[in-house]
């Protein structure tokens, strides 16, 4: 079954204002052009699932994308500070913003027990940390087997899930390589699924490979190809990071007025992802190239 | 000034902080100056002797790891929060999350491994973290200034995978750049990773399997702590900084060590690998 859709469809077809949307990658593989879609078709009243943040959740914040946040790390990645998010936590403004609070083993845990559909997970973290304290959904159990009270997060299962990834061949059979996050937890919890990728290559490649594929087509309701898609974060083998141009994000969102006219030129005044690149201007790409490392091929040989 | 557990010391000023630090290291080591970021470097490597497995951030724990597998523990190695382990990276990452981690890496886990089974799971034998703010226990608070968790002063990054490195790794060696009383401090403004002492306060949950934070490194010297209830305590001071400077700079009653210790300055040895060898483009350096 051929799943592939143009980003403007995928977004449009899976996502509703108040959804809660998971955006995963982390600082790898991240679905960018897919967060500035969202903010493209003007959602609102959403709630954001992103382990550790970056310049895509000050985006959708200033964008007014957002109601609340479900975080376990909320800096610009190592680039600085977002602005918009410490305006809306530390200030309220311009108004305030729920904020679902963990650590990222509480974050993994959460995408576990969603994916696993479970209702909740056992962690050895959290005793004596103020973070239990002050989250309710940070709670206790008793342990069955005459252990200790053990600390549980609740599951998470977003309405959808959005991931980027290298490649897919046109059913949704994801391939990833890298540094791979929580992608795969991410993307068996949502509800439904988008993801986002390098490029759709034949399936014959896929299939040259399976122990590559960290989403099987079954769990994907789009796949949709987004050269670049990740950008400022690496792509594994495709694209390095643009770390200039996360620092100057987290320079430029000091200021409230200059994201609004940033998202104005650069988000809502592009038609794609395509035209976003561009206004970076032609030769914004020339310093990320790479160079190539191939593996070396193993033998999936089996009886014939 | 009066230091705790210390007979009376020499408590006249002596010419303290950078200006004495680096004339005398920077004799010691024949070279021009050695930075603090070199300093701190130099004495997390040197405290990872015997030590092998290493969950440790970019920047300096880095650097300090690599300079130990020059050094002190050549068969140490480094667990990042990306999942890579066994990195051989041409170049210093510039973040946890560098793709120049991967290529020639040993493995790439993802994150559910990382954190069930590898920090939860009690296989590392060092973490090393950074803070806001740490108080005489060694809790650590990464979340925010302020005194109300909705609305902060200041809201700074939160927990990472902090919390889970300190309750899963057998001991935590916490880098502060600055030490001064804002960041060494009776109370914290809001606990984000409990060391074992705190923990044992609480009432529910699963106690932390290591010791909490067994080493303080900072640019005026270390402070250390090896059972639950134990405060940390001055244990070394760099050359020229003097014990009732530290004491000052400390927020809490600091205890001293009756052993008080001078560092050993960096040696032109270590100094060389880090400028030459690890980091000739002193990405952290500085």
């Amino acid at each position: 079954m051929d799943k592939t859709l143009s980003l403007p469809r995928a977004i449009s077809t899976y996502l509703s204002d108040g959804d809660t949307v998971a955006l995963e990658g982390f600082g790898h593989i991240v679905p960018v052009a897919a967060a500035h879609e969202i903010i493209r078709q003007g959602f609102t009243d959403l709630i954001l699932a992103r382990m550790s943040c970056d310049v895509i959740v000050d985006q959708l914040l200033g964008a007014n994308c957002l109601r609340g946040l479900i975080s376990s790390f909320v800096a610009n990645s190592s680039a600085g500070s977002l602005h918009e998010l410490r305006r809306r936590v530390e200030k309220s403004d311009p108004e305030p913003l729920w904020f679902d609070e963990y650590s990222h083993g509480g974050m993994v845990a959460r995408y576990q027990a969603g994916a696993s559909k479970l209702p909740f997970q056992p962690i050895a973290s959290y005793r004596g940390s103020d973070l239990a304290a002050k989250n309710p959904r940070i709670t206790s159990v008793p342990d069955p087997y005459g252990g200790p009270d053990i600390y549980v997060v609740p599951a998470l299962n977003p309405d959808l899930t959005i991931i980027h990834a290298q490649r897919a061949d046109k059913h949704g059979n994801v391939q990833a390589w890298g540094m791979l996050g929580v992608q795969t937890e991410a993307a068996f919890a949502g509800r439904r699924l988008i993801v986002t990728v390098e490029e759709i290559v034949d399936e014959d490649i896929v299939r040259s490979d399976p122990n590559r594929t960290i989403v099987p087509a079954h769990v994907v309701d789009a796949v949709v190809a987004v050269p670049r898609g990740s950008h400022p974060h690496s792509v594994q083998g495709y694209y390095d990071r643009d770390d200039d141009f996360s620092r100057q994000w987290s320079a430029l969102a000091r200021d409230p007025e200059a994201v609004q006219k940033w998202l104005e030129t650069n988000v809502r005044g592009t038609s794609d992802h395509d035209e976003f690149l561009a206004s970076l201007g032609s030769d914004h790409f020339e310093t990320s190239t790479i160079h190539d490392a191939y593996s070396t091929p193993v033998n999936y040989g089996g009886r014939a | 000034m009066s230091l705790r557990t210390h007979e009376e010391a020499d408590t006249g000023v002596q010419a303290v902080g950078a200006a004495a630090r680096e004339a005398s290291t920077g004799v010691q080591a024949s070279h021009d100056e050695v930075t603090s970021s070199e300093l701190l470097t130099v004495h997390s490597a040197r405290a990872l002797a015997g030590r092998n497995v290493v969950f440790a951030g970019h920047g300096l724990p880095t650097l300090a790891v690599s300079l130990a597998q020059h050094t002190v523990a050549p068969d140490v190695e480094i667990v990042y929060e990306s999942g890579v382990t066994g990195a051989r990276p041409p170049a210093m990452p510039r973040s946890i999350s560098d793709s120049i981690l991967v290529p020639g890496a040993a493995s790439v886990m993802p994150m559910t491994h990382l954190f069930n089974y590898v920090l939860q799971g009690q296989r590392i034998d060092v973490g090393f973290l950074g803070a806001a703010q740490v108080d005489k226990y060694g809790n650590l608070n990464s979340t925010l200034i302020g005194d109300d968790w909705e609305h902060p002063d200041s809201r700074l990054p939160g927990s990472g995978g902090a919390i889970e490195a300190m309750a899963g790794a057998a001991e935590i060696f916490l880098v502060m750049r600055r030490h001064t009383p804002r960041t060494f401090v009776e109370n914290l403004d809001f606990v984000t990773s409990p060391g074992p002492r705190k923990a044992a306060e609480a009432e529910v949950g699963s106690m932390p399997a290591g010791a909490g934070v067994t080493h303080v490194i900072t640019d005026l010297g270390i402070m250390t702590r090896s059972a639950r209830d134990e405060e940390l305590t001055l244990t070394a001071v760099h050359p020229g900084i003097d014990p009732s400077e530290v004491v000052r700079q400390t927020g809490w009653n600091l205890l001293v060590s009756p052993d008080l210790e001078t560092t050993q300055p960096p040696s032109a040895a270590e100094l060389s690998l880090l400028r030459e060898q690890l980091d000739p483009t002193r990405i952290y350096l500085r």
